[in-house]
């Protein structure tokens, strides 16, 4: 910072000229947003800059709100799924599901094995998408084009099948309440399985182009640390928790669905390629995730009972009106723990409150700690690696 | 908790953990309610709440360091607001559990726990925005969802919604 009274001088034919005197050395405050390519969605930061370096940056919110928990009371149980599929936009499989577990449990009602595999199968198909989105728009946001043609291309492929077995491309309605709304289509998990051969040899394509691509690294390398018990602190959860080095995955920890019976590993950065905790391992969890769900995907293909005599809709209840009491149960979204909270009254169809547990929401709120003294370049590659959806944070 | 029913294991390690705050904190806690979806107990008196976390979180045996999460309720028939914490222990301990302060419907305020557990700082927040109830010793109670100036807390079950904003028709 300059001084006080500090003048800004020109020297020419070795004569000093003053050309500016008392310069003004006040911090200054820059919004970033609500319009702003690299908040991804409509989020306001309001950053007090020094120069270059950001001081403080105060994230405002609410842009994007459209009151789904009042939503929740209003809507029975079934009518609830479409809601939580516009939350995270980018992974409606997941949402669906994290809710239905909840209201399951509230329940009490067994699954066909079946459906379990078809959920996991749409679930880990819509990661990798989810997952490509992040990466893609990542590289974007530092200055790499082509990584995100590249992703959107291979996404592209995904949404197709989710369309092929739902019927939307974004917004499924596909995972119901003790079910899924149809089997999936003859054939399909023969189209997967060339998806994900296709897939294996882009995901290394991509690691070369981006992941370990200097500029890249360079601009994420030792930015935006966070140290572990911080992040535990804050709650972080998901590929921003495992990028701090904290080896915590729902789908090993609490596990549900038939996630036990599948073999895969969760992947911690060990610090040799990136600084543990900074916004490269983020983006390394996220870039070796994707690889961990080709595995689960082809252990469904294998593992999942054929479609003789099954019926998707065979546990799905008549009537959701669950007994009285309260639930907390969560799923492993690709941003992290999706939690919903609902109380029933064991009377009413309709949840007496429900809370939507925003994995994008309680990582951002870490961002006043992690934007302080960084430079606004940076800022724009803290934001990137948190991955926020507005549509999940504000509800 | 009825006779001779074998609780499942994770409620077992709720209920141990359970013991330890009671013991420390007696009648400031509720006695525990052993349901398998979600075991909680409810603190009594909320002026203890920030004790309580603090003691959840670094006590050797508990180590709740993780909040998943805090919801705002409104608990219309008691004439009451409340907060539900989803607490567990990460890495350390495999119990979890859930903990209930209530304060009054009107003017009624909880300690903050968001010097315990940073993630509480926007969850309270939330709350507040939704429930109107105080989170005393909040270091930025501020409306976070709803504008500034919106009226009324939304998720209050008696809540109508204001005619217009800034000139804008609200209800359709």
């Amino acid at each position: 910072m300059a001084e006080q009274g500090s003048i800004r001088v020109s020297r020419k034919d070795d004569n000093v000229v003053v050309i500016e005197k008392d310069l003004a050395t006040e911090e200054m405050l820059l919004s970033m947003g609500p319009q702003h390519p690299s908040t991804h969605g409509v989020l306001k930061l309001e950053c007090m800059t020094d120069g270059e370096v950001v001081t403080s940056a105060e994230p405002y919110l609410g842009y994007l709100h459209r009151c789904f928990e009042k939503h929740c009371e209003v809507v029975d149980y079934p009518g609830i799924v479409p809601y939580t599929d516009r939350m995270d936009y980018l992974t409606g499989m997941n949402n669906e599901w994290a809710y239905c577990i909840a209201v399951e449990k509230l329940l009490d009602i067994e699954i066909p094995r079946r459906v379990e595999f078809i959920r996991v199968m749409v679930s880990e198909l819509n990661r990798i998408a989810s997952h490509l989105v992040a990466i893609g728009t990542y590289g974007i946001d530092l200055g790499a084009f082509t990584p995100f043609l590249f992703c959107f291309r291979d996404r592209e492929h995904i949404l197709n099948l989710l369309e092929w077995a739902s019927g939307a491309r974004m917004l499924y309605n596909y995972v119901w309440i003790g079910g899924v709304a149809f089997d999936i289509p003859a054939d399909f998990n023969k189209r997967v399985k060339e998806f994900v051969d296709y897939f294996r040899p882009k995901v290394v394509e991509l690691y070369k182009l981006l992941t370990e691509n200097e500029i890249f690294v360079k601009r994420t390398k030792g930015i935006g640390i966070m140290p572990a018990d911080v992040a535990i602190n804050y709650a972080w959860s998901g590929p921003m928790l495992r990028g701090s080095g904290v080896k915590w995955d729902l789908r090993r920890n609490d596990p549900y669905s038939v996630y036990p019976e599948l073999d895969f590993n969760v992947p911690v950065p060990d610090g040799k390629f990136s600084d543990v905790g900074d916004c490269l391992s983020r983006h390394l969890v996220r870039a070796l995730e994707m690889e961990e769900s080709l595995n689960i995907i082809e252990q469904c293909i294998s593992k999942m009972p054929g479609s003789e005599g099954f019926n998707p809709r065979s546990a799905v209840p008549k009537r959701v009106r669950p007994k009285a009491g309260e639930v907390y149960a969560r799923a492993e979204n690709p941003r992290g723990e999706l939690g919903f909270y609902i109380q029933s009254d064991g009377k009413s169809t309709k949840p007496l409150r429900c809370k939507a547990r925003s994995s994008c929401f309680v990582n951002l709120s870490a961002m006043k700690d992690l934007s302080k003294g960084q430079l606004i370049p940076d800022l724009v590659a803290i934001i990137g690696s948190i991955d926020i959806v507005l549509g999940e944070v504000d509800r | 908790m009825e006779e001779g029913r074998v609780l499942p294991q994770s409620v077992q390690q709720s209920a141990a953990a359970y013991a330890v705050i009671r013991e420390q904190f007696g009648s400031a806690v509720s006695d525990f309610d052993a349901n398998e979806t979600m075991p909680f107990f409810e603190v009594l008196e909320a002026a203890k709440w920030p004790d309580i976390a603090l003691f959840m979180r670094d006590h050797p045996k508990l180590k709740f360091n993780y909040m998943a999460c805090l919801s705002g309720v409104d608990y219309q028939a008691e004439e009451q607001l409340g907060i539900v914490c989803n607490l567990e222990s990460l890495g350390e301990f495999p119990h979890r559990i859930a903990v209930k302060v209530k304060c009054p419907r009107d003017g009624g305020s909880i300690p903050t726990a968001a010097y315990v557990w940073h993630t509480a700082n926007w969850h309270e927040r939330e709350a507040y925005d939704m429930f109107g109830m105080q989170f005393t010793g909040h270091p930025d109670l501020r409306r976070i969802l709803c504008p500034e100036d919106w009226e009324g807390f939304p998720l209050r079950k008696d809540y109508r919604v204001q005619e217009s904003y800034h000139g804008i028709k609200v209800p359709y």
